[in-house]
């Protein structure tokens, strides 16, 4: 099955992203494609290269950017929110790149199941 | 993209306090851009989006009502609003902005299971 993610909430702050990035592993081990991740409201923050979690922590943005070149999963943040927030191309991390809310409605379109992760 | 998919976007958070009612209808407004069969779902503090007489300036916030007024210039005029969740609130649908097809929450079930994506905010 072709799987759309949508990550609607920050890192840290809420169990959103991480539970989208482990439904995500568990759905390429099973055999699944997830053909695309968009990150909207606080969720653009996942993209921010100026995280540093303490080392004992999970480090969530390069655990993405990790799953993207690995499976070649495309995360797109949108661009909307992201400049709202401070995300732009110069503090965007490796493996994300910012496009527009067309992009959602796309992986809508094209994807068997698009899943949301927020409140 | 000539595929058309039905979308329904659930509004369940009140329109001031978090940015979740006004980034839903920037997607809104693109899907219907994109040609789909856009519908829109308003329930538990929800129903509070579509209620008139919104004034925000002493949060300082900018009032985005007038923008559900406009959803039918852009062709989207399914709008369904949960009767139990209206009622919860002491909201009569005379209290709303625009006209909406009330549904209860069974009907609403019904409406969402149709969907092809359901996106919640």
């Amino acid at each position: 099955m072709k799987f759309g993610i949508v990550v609607n909430e920050g890192p840290y702050q809420h169990q959103a992203s991480d539970s989208a990035y482990l439904f995500a592993k568990a759905a390429i081990a099973g055999g699944h494609e997830v053909w695309r991740v968009f990150f909207y409201h606080d969720g653009v923050n996942n993209a921010s290269k100026l995280t540093e979690p303490p080392q004992d922590d999970r480090h969530i943005v390069n655990r993405w950017a990790k799953l993207a070149e690995e499976h070649k999963v495309d995360l797109v943040v949108c661009v909307a929110a992201a400049l709202r927030r401070g995300i732009k191309e110069e503090n965007l991390a490796q493996g994300f790149r910012i496009s527009g809310l067309g992009q959602l409605v796309e992986a809508g379109i094209k994807c068997d199941r698009l899943v949301t992760f927020g409140d | 993209m000539s595929e058309m998919k039905k979308f329904m976007f659930v509004n369940r958070k009140a329109p001031y306090g978090t940015i979740y009612a006004l980034e839903s209808l920037e997607v809104v407004l693109i899907t219907a851009a994109f040609d789909q069969d856009v519908s829109l779902a308003f329930l538990d503090d929800g129903v509070y989006q579509l209620k008139k007489g919104q004034q925000t300036k002493g949060i300082e916030t900018k009032n985005f009502s007038p923008a559900y007024r406009a959803l039918e210039g852009y062709d989207i005029e399914k709008l369904y609003v949960e009767k139990e969740s209206l009622e919860a609130r002491g909201i009569v649908e005379e209290d709303l902005l625009v006209d909406v097809t009330v549904l209860t929450r069974a009907e609403m079930g019904a409406l969402m299971d149709e969907q092809d994506v359901v996106l919640s905010f």
